[in-house]
């Protein structure tokens, strides 16, 4: 082989292998990942402006309100869940956990029902409505923190246990809800189905300014931290042996991951494998570098929710719910990754 | 200079590391003993990937559990056995990683010499370009060292680095070992199961049972008939071939 010495280290290189000598052609896609999200970002565009502004009636200031509040939502929705998943899945170290599927929401959903169960429909139609999105939030939030800051800090857990207690955990809050849900009457029954149902289209308005507020902020807090996370991608010893406080840095994702699961769950319902649709589709196109993936998965995100939610509208003309869509795609792709063993 | 002070770590009721005070010297040293001796509870200890029970740490005069993580990396740079990566990455992109304890991002010009150094040294750059779960148990292997080198630190800590590797990788990578203790002053320790590399290649040997370091000294002190059948519990012959010690068993 070639003794290709090379100043500073005069070191004398490993044998290559029966390769040396021919140097294999880098992958050099067509497009790369920055045209892709360039790509993204004028769809998604485009699918904006077609919802908002296509077949406007001359009297446009109503539909367009409307159209504005329900974009407004899918377009918190999709940031929130977008981020929340690829980093959940960074921390986890895998590409098949969502908040969604690990129960976030369900605790969510768990608290909701328990408050009405315990206080009474009354309360909750007769709180103001920023009130008890925000008391929701804190206890939503807290909890989950609390939850999984003992489940992944407490002691070394391998995937397969915390799949398993996130899976198991899920159930548990479902079936609380489900019990608590039968022994409410018919009315409270139908107040409390209502939630349980992710909807866009019944966006409540007083909430979209502090959820955005709260979205943004949530954004901020990553940016200090934004070179460790694709450290933090490489697994846990890997990381920490290049010098990533692992501990401090996964505790912050997991305070973020909560806030934004919570913040897009209080909005609109809970929507359990949109985020795996979104977070694997953003990792094929462009990889798994942060800087990338994360607004290829919002971009994602905007142009399913929004497409998805004009195509409903203007060409099936309402025949269903967007999340009933959505979920079953996301459902597919959540089957296809277990059946094509990524799930490490 | 790596020195620990009654390092303890303890998994359970089991215990892995038991009152260890060892100062590991310069050059390459090989930690030995057989299955379950607590060698890579105490190198990870020693790289801060395992937080000890008790006692210290301290590698070139930083304390490991106090000094920031992100300083230490930048002296030290510690490889485990099972390197499983849950993304997909190209072996030079793994090799970049190597620069983010320096706050690189890898595109500087000093980091780039640095990077292609190392792929250069382990081999690597037939198939830089291509991704991590594309290659050999062994090409990874040679990656995760190269990344581990790229970090350019004065300590090096490896646990078996010599898993999936042929015998002409091993050999070379050892080889590797040792000349970057003469030429770049690097101080290495490695966890090995192979008694023959260890006294082919060590310029120190520590052997460890049950948590306890049993024997520490040169590769004509340790491995010897009674050090060896009483670390292992199994009769040992040592035979000398061409002035190297050769471990043969019963």
């Amino acid at each position: 082989m070639a003794e290709h010495t090379r100043a500073g280290a005069g070191t004398r290189p490993i044998a290559s292998g029966a390769a040396s000598g021919t140097t294999s052609a880098r992958r050099r896609p067509a497009f790369g990942p920055g045209a892709r999200i360039a790509l993204l970002a004028v769809v998604a565009a485009g699918v904006l402006a077609l919802y908002l502004f296509q077949d406007l009636p001359a009297r446009w200031q109503y539909p367009l309100d409307l159209r504005g509040r329900t974009l407004a939502g899918m377009l918190l929705v999709a940031v929130a869940v977008g981020v929340s998943t690829v980093l959940f899945q960074t921390i986890t170290a895998n590409r098949i956990l969502t908040p969604g599927i690990m129960g976030f929401d369900a605790v969510f959903m768990a608290i909701q029902v328990f408050t009405v169960f315990a206080l009474g429909p009354v309360v909750l139609v007769a709180t103001p409505p920023l009130v008890s999105w925000g008391v929701e939030l804190v206890l939503m939030s807290g909890f989950v923190v609390g939850l999984y800051w003992w489940l992944f800090m407490g002691r070394r857990l391998d995937l397969h246990v915390i799949v398993l207690a996130g899976l198991v955990l899920g159930t548990v809050f479902r079936s609380i809800t489900a019990f608590l849900q039968r022994l409410l009457d018919p009315d409270t029954f139908a107040i409390v189905q209502d939630l349980a149902f992710a909807s866009f289209t019944s966006v409540d308005r007083t909430l979209l300014l502090p959820t955005a507020v709260l979205v943004l902020a949530a954004l901020a807090s990553l940016w200090p931290i934004r070179h460790d996370l694709d450290v933090l991608g490489l697994g846990e010893a890997p990381a920490i042996g290049l010098g990533v406080e692992h501990r401090r840095v996964v505790m912050h994702v997991i305070v973020v991951v909560a806030v934004l699961v919570g913040a897009s769950t209080a909005l609109v319902g809970p929507v359990m494998f949109f985020g795996l649709l979104v977070a694997n589709v953003a990792y094929t196109m462009v990889g798994h570098r942060h800087s990338r993936s994360l607004p290829a998965a919002v971009l994602i995100g905007l142009i399913a929710l929004v497409g998805g939610q004009w195509f409903l509208d203007r060409v099936l003309g309402f025949a269903t719910e967007l999340p009933v869509v959505i979920e079953f795609l996301g459902g597919v792709v959540f089957i296809a990754l277990v059946l094509a063993g990524r799930a490490r | 200079m790596i020195q620990t002070d009654s390092l303890t770590k303890r998994h359970g009721d089991i215990v892995a590391v038991d009152d260890v005070t060892i100062e590991l010297g310069d050059g390459l040293t090989a930690i030995i003993g057989p299955n379950g001796a607590g060698k890579s509870t105490l190198l990870c200890s020693i790289g801060r990937l395992i937080r000890a029970d008790a006692g210290r740490v301290v590698v070139g005069g930083l304390d490991v559990a106090t000094t920031r993580s992100r300083d230490l990396a930048r002296r030290l740079a510690v490889l485990r056995q099972e390197n499983h990566l849950p993304i997909r990455l190209s072996v030079e992109e793994l090799v970049g990683f190597g620069r983010f304890p320096h706050g690189g991002n890898g595109r500087s010009v000093h980091d780039r010499a640095r990077i292609e150094n190392a792929l250069d040294l382990l081999g690597l750059e037939p198939v830089r370009g291509r991704f991590l779960d594309e290659l050999s148990g062994g090409q990874r292997q040679r990656a995760f060292v190269a990344m581990a080198l790229a970090q350019d630190t004065d300590y090096l800590l490896l646990d078996e680095p010599l898993n999936n590797l042929d015998p002409r990788h091993a050999v070379e990578l050892m080889r590797l070992l040792t000349r970057l203790v003469t030429q770049r002053d690097l101080r290495i320790v490695v966890v090995l199961h192979d008694l023959n590399v260890a006294a082919r290649y060590a310029d120190e040997v520590v052997a460890m049972r049950e948590g306890r370091v049993v024997a520490q000294g040169s590769v004509e002190q340790v491995i010897t008939v009674e050090q060896l059948s009483d670390l292992f519990e199994t009769p040992a012959r040592v035979a000398e071939v061409e002035g190297r010690r050769i471990v043969l068993w019963e």
